[in-house]
């Protein structure tokens, strides 16, 4: 299962061209059109941030430039993912990264790339930097001066800043630098926690106004002295959502302004309203032919025309001959037939009328024939540079189709051994055994393995572009080659011994009267349907929809059994005990089904009477209306958040709760969720645990009223914000304290075989520590979540799981269902952008890597999780047969891996499609975190079977 | 039952058959060379059983054949009436007509056809109640459609009249046709649509048609998260459409299904 994520993983690492040639034509570049660069980036810069009313009201003097100063004001598109290092590798490579970069994010390597930064090192220039780390690490003694900040304590949002601004007046008073660079971390922090919307955004962008001010003022008075011109820039590297967070590609998000002030330019009226929009990767060729640098090799970007429209028609001529000779070399290099692009074709064209103009210019003829011919040559440029930049962003995604291959074989092989290996996992011994040791087998394994081998030299010896397979060490391709051989070798022998066995099972009692019942089948409709759903781009944004229509169906089907079982036993006796009966012979053919399987339906029958003589009265009745009861809580949870893309707009509950004038009825939810979890999780714990767990939710509730997200019950004067830090960590010791009393009570059941009810004890104990750490890492309003899941989980137990008598593979799925349901409910999608990474800085001081990366995967798949743990404890209470476990760890590995699978197929299949990066690429990305957390489940369901192994 | 029973082996008596017709049956033909006379008259039973199969889907095909058309109408006729009908853009008239069509045609069918055993009881108040009953169950199932939709998440508050209509015309293709054959007898309804609960040809075509305009519904809510703009995906056109579809396939399926499985469905007549 973690080889099927590292396989994931190498799928879609794209090959990336690490070429570091300069361009060629060095020498006989022209000057550059400015003495000194200031970019100031603020993170999370929205467009209307600058250019609509929040910019008029907030940033007087930006708006002041941009209408009547000398600047040149666009909307730049930043492409997805909308995540910082990758925005700010376009901002100085012009090229566009791929999505592993969302990854690196958190990690950010050197950048090997052609940059700007780079060049203007490489030409002397003197460049100083203070902001995000990223940039230190991304470019790494590149800076004669730098401090960084770090980007990941999002609930900072002041200090960040003053950091950076603090170096402000020195800095410019010195002078003594040609770039500098200010990357502003605050107004994102803003935007991640509190939304676009809140009074703290105006603050800080009359903050960033002020900075701005300061800069211009300086810069305007320096100017002086010098020849040239200074150029200011403020840019964004990626909006913001209506959410406040960022990485998709919906239009806030995307929109960044992007403005250039300079005395060089004409001072005349911008069209405020309407900006010109343009590439976020146009910039690096800008300031590259800005500061008179080669313009980056990788760049797909075309120069922004305004910033050199004051020049003379030759200097003009040149840059755009330039910026298009680098780009129809780029062309050149990625595509084998680029003499048949349009692009191309215009840029010959340009450039014979280029070579025209030289000479009818070179006659001196000033005439008015000239001027004309050098407009046409422009208009010509433009148009060439227009249409390279455009076939160049579409078709520079190479991909590294061996090493997806690679990948994909063995996810494949891992899924087959899967499927081949239900009839006997699920019958006899449940025991998935990889038979090796065959002896004819090993021939064959030995042949493959050579055969795989000879592949790999091949294919890397031959391959002219870089491959991320073949750049591992050979001891790691040997072994990735020896993998797939020997799973190869194991469907080989599982095929035969089900050919074999299939042999056996015909001559078994005809299967005639094997009908399944209709939970099975909509188990398998809606398995099917979903991981077909995955092909369909829309289907993958909503996603969400897909399980909420499934667990409804799932509830709705689960309330006509239960009708049929309540009503129609009254009278009619026999057809009951017909029906059940049947479901015993449905037995052994169904366990050829994938999903189907009911081998512990045989010794149901010895155990209890029948089901509707256990229930009677009142308990009869919670047993007719808890389908609707869990209907009604999804409905519910469906209208707290409104996640994917097409309705993510409407209004839901969780941004009623969360503006600000409804904090008192948040509060009120919020302490309302505590109780009732407290309530629902304290039956099964030891005392001990239940004062812990009381006190740890009262801790939660504590450290929500600090940070100021819920009404505080007895310091209503003390209005500061703190970080709420000391009652953070007084609950997680409380987590830790349940965690450590669970894992103790386990030990102690494998020591002390007899006592069977400590075991349990200690499952619901780390369970309900997980429920614990759930509830203090949910935002406020997503604690009715963690609730109403609670009490899904109690209805489902008492009133459908046990009378109904499912079998373990059942249940597995249902928990599965309805895990995945709630991992939509608590607000995430498919989207980067929905990650609360807030979650990862709870109770921390400062970004500490590990702690911070598990606290925010726990919080986004808390839903899964959750309902995984109680699959575990509820299977080791309620089933006495041993083999229940491991039915659920293979039906749980099982269904988990089919959608995965195929998905990494229909991915690789469609990597062409228009919306590979922007909506298949993060789901990949979920998909194998998915994958490793459903590892980690498995080997903890491992864990416990064979405690209860060495038990019996 | 029984009476019902006598009356049938009386006519089919009265109306005498040719002996290749009975013997026609390969399994049936077994069972009279080895059993002789005793399973001859069996055999004779069997196939007046077969006969009385064979009219009862002709009935039920002509039956179905008329609802098809009751839909087909429903969709040309309001045309000439009313300008700008079309079923996408005046989808609520549609709805209404087509609802109020079926049902119309559904009860008049089975007044005509009479398919089940008339009760005995005949006195008027008896007549009424059970009038009533079905009226207020069929309101109990429009109404619970309704929420059942809005627990499927329809939108609670917009679009009530939709989701409403949506719900009357799902009922119209279920629960009428269920009324007419069942009467308001609930456990009669579990009893047809749980397995092996089926008595007879026409319950069994009620199941599919009623389980198919279901499926057909609830396949109709999967093209709505697509991004294809089409003015057939807003709520609840593309479910309505499914309903009808779905309608219309089981109306065609189960005389066909009946008719193709004759030989292997045997009814429990109890």
């Amino acid at each position: 299962m973690v080889l099927n994520f590292v396989t994931t993983c190498s799928c879609h690492t794209p090959a990336q061209k690490y070429t570091l040639g300069a361009s060629s034509n060095r020498t006989k570049l022209p000057p550059p059109l400015f003495s000194k660069v200031v970019i100031v980036l603020i993170d999370a810069l929205r467009d209307d941030f600058v250019f609509g009313s929040k910019g008029v009201k907030f940033m007087p003097y930006t708006t002041y430039l941009v209408e009547k100063g000398a600047s040149h004001s666009f909307v730049a598109e930043a492409k997805p993912p909308t995540v910082t290092m990758p925005r700010i590798k376009a901002l100085m490579t012009g090229s566009l990264p791929g999505f592993i970069d969302v990854v690196r994010n958190l990690n950010s390597p050197a950048l090997l790339e052609d940059n700007v930064i780079r060049q203007a090192k490489a030409a002397g220039k003197r460049i100083i930097f203070y902001g995000d780390e990223t940039w230190v690490k991304l470019f790494p003694k590149h800076f004669v001066e730098y401090d960084g900040t770090t980007s990941f304590f999002v609930s900072d949002y002041t200090e960040v800043d003053n950091n950076v601004t603090r170096h402000l007046d020195k800095v410019l008073k010195r002078g003594d630098w040609d770039m500098l660079i200010l990357h502003y971390l605050g107004l994102d922090h803003i935007g991640h926690i509190f939304g676009p919307n809140s009074p703290l955004i105006g603050r800080k962008l009359s903050e960033m106004d002020s900075v701005l001010m300061k800069i211009h003022t300086s810069l305007l008075s320096k100017e002086r002295d010098t020849v040239l011109p200074n150029l200011l820039v403020l840019c964004g590297d990626h909006g913001m959502s209506e959410t406040g967070s960022h990485g998709a590609s919906s239009i806030g998000e995307v929109n960044t302004p992007l403005i250039l002030i300079s005395s060089a330019f004409e001072r005349k009226p911008g069209d405020l309203r309407h900006p010109k929009h343009v590439q976020q990767t146009d910039l690096a060729a800008t300031l590259a032919i800005g500061l008179g640098l080669p313009i980056p090799k990788d760049s797909v970007g075309s120069l922004l025309f305004p910033v050199v429209e004051g020049k003379p028609m030759r200097e003009q001529l040149r840059f755009l001959q330039l910026n298009t000779v680098q780009l129809s070399k780029l062309l050149q290099e990625n595509v084998p037939s680029y003499e048949k692009d349009p692009g191309y074709e215009q840029f010959k064209m340009s450039e014979r009328l280029h070579g025209n103009w030289i000479k009818l210019y070179l006659q001196e003829n000033h005439s008015e024939v000239l001027f004309n011919l050098g407009t046409k040559v422009l208009r010509q440029y433009l148009d060439a540079l227009k249409t390279l930049s455009l076939s160049l962003s579409t078709q520079v995604a190479q991909y590294d189709l061996y090493s997806m291959l690679v990948g994909t074989v063995v996810v494949l092989e891992v899924l087959t051994l899967l499927l081949l290996s239900i009839p006997q996992a699920l019958c006899r011994k449940a025991e998935l055994e990889v038979p090796l040791s065959s002896p004819v087998f090993s021939l064959l394994f030995y042949l493959v393995f050579l055969v795989s081998l000879a592949i790999h030299v091949i294919v890397c010896t031959s391959a002219e572009s870089s491959c991320y397979f073949c750049s591992l060490s050979w001891l790691a391709a040997g072994g990735m080659m020896l993998l797939i051989s020997a799973l190869l070798c194991a469907i080989v022998s599982a095929a035969t011994r089900m050919f074999v066995s299939g042999d056996l099972l015909s001559k078994n009692p005809d299967p005639s009267n094997s009908r399944w019942s209709e939970l099975d089948l909509l188990i398998l409709l809606g398995t099917v349907g979903h991981v077909l759903s995955l092909g369909a781009s829309s289907f993958v944004e909503e996603e969400h929809q897909t399980w909420y229509f499934l667990v409804n169906t799932l509830c709705l089907v689960l309330s006509q059994e239960i009708y049929r079982n309540y009503f129609l036993q009254d009278d009619c006796e026999p057809q009951c005990c017909f029906h059940i009966g049947q479901g015993l012979d449905s037995a052994i053919p169904a366990l050829q089904d994938r999903t189907g399987c009911k081998a512990s339906r045989h010794n149901k029958e010895c155990e209890s009477p029948s089901p509707r003589e256990v229930l009677r009265g009142r308990d009869k009745w919670m047993v007719l209306a808890s389908p609707w009861l869990i209907l009604t809580c999804c409905r519910l949870l469906r209208s707290l958040n409104q996640t994917g893309v097409q309705w993510a707009h409407r209004p839901d509950l969780g941004h009623w709760l969360t503006s600000s004038d409804h904090k008192a009825e948040l509060s009120v939810l919020a302490a309302l969720s505590l109780l009732v979890i407290f309530v629902l999780i304290q039956r099964g714990c030891s005392p001990v645990s239940k004062v812990a767990l009381a006190l740890g939710l009262l801790g939660i509730y504590c450290y929500r009223a600090a940070i100021g997200n819920v009404l505080s019950l007895w310091q209503q004067d003390n209005k500061d914000i703190s970080k709420g830090i000391v009652e953070a960590r007084f609950v997680y010791v409380f987590v830790l304290g349940i965690l450590f009393t669970g894992t103790k009570d386990l030990l102690k059941s494998q020591v002390i075989p007899a006592d069977f009810k400590i075991k349990t004890v200690g499952l619901w104990e780390m369970y309900s520590g997980l429920v614990l750490l759930a509830a203090l890492l949910f935002r406020p309003h997503n604690l009715p979540v963690l609730a109403f899941s609670l009490l899904i989980q109690t209805i489902m137990t008492k009133f459908i799981w046990k009378p109904l008598r499912h079998d373990a593979a059942e249940i597995t799925i249902m928990h599965y269902w309805f895990g995945q349901a709630f991992f939509y409910f608590q607000g995430n999608s498919n989207n980067i952008a929905t990650v609360d990474i807030s979650a990862g800085f709870v109770g921390l001081n400062t970004y500490v890597e590990i702690p911070a990366m598990f606290l925010t995967a726990f919080g986004t798949y808390a839903g899964p999780v959750l309902w995984a743990s109680h699959l575990v404890h509820f299977l080791s209470s309620e089933t006495s047969s041993s083999s229940a476990l491991s039915h659920a760890c293979f039906c749980y590995a099982l269904i988990c891996s089919i959608p995965v699978s195929t998905y990494i197929i229909l991915v690789t299949s469609l990597r062409y499609h228009l919306f590979i990066w922007s909506v298949f690429s993060p789901k990949l990305l979920y998909e194998g975190m998915h994958l490793l957390i459903t590892a980690a489940i498995c080997a903890f369901f491992t864990a416990m079977d064979q405690t209860s192994l060495t038990k019996s | 039952m029984t009476g019902k029973e006598i009356s049938t082996l009386d006519l089919v008596l009265s109306a005498p058959r040719s002996p290749s017709e009975i013997t026609g049956h390969p399994y049936i033909g077994i069972r009279t060379r080895d059993l002789g006379v005793i399973s001859t008259t069996f055999s004779q039973i069997a196939t007046q059983e077969n006969t009385m199969k064979d009219t009862d889907i002709k009935r039920l095909l002509y039956m179905h054949l008329f609802c098809i058309f009751s839909i087909i109408l429903s969709i040309f006729i309001p045309s000439f009436f009313l300008e700008n009908f079309s079923i996408l853009e005046t989808h609520l008239t549609w709805l209404c007509i087509c609802s109020v069509l079926v049902t119309v045609v559904n009860l008049v069918l089975y007044l005509v056809v009479k398919p089940n055993a008339s009760s005995k009881r005949s006195s008027l108040s008896y007549k009424v109640t059970r009038l009533l009953k079905c009226c207020v169950y069929f309101l109990m199932s429009c109404f619970s459609f309704h929420v059942i939709f809005v627990l499927y998440g329809a939108p609670l508050i917009e679009l009530v009249l939709e989701t409403f209509l949506f719900a009357v015309i799902l009922s119209a293709f279920t629960t009428v046709p269920c009324l007419c054959l069942l009467g308001p007898n609930l456990k009669a309804w579990l009893r047809v649509f749980s397995r092996n609960g089926v008595t007879s040809i026409w319950e069994n075509s009620l199941q599919i048609t009623t389980i198919s305009s279901f499926v057909g519904a609830w396949l109709g809510a999967f093209p709505i998260p697509l991004d294809w703009e089409r003015p057939w995906q807003v709520w609840p056109i593309s479910c309505t459409l499914g309903a009808t579809f779905g309608y219309t396939a089981g109306l065609v399926i189960s005389p066909l299904w009946i008719y193709w499985n004759r030989k292997q469905l045997t009814y429990k007549n109890n």
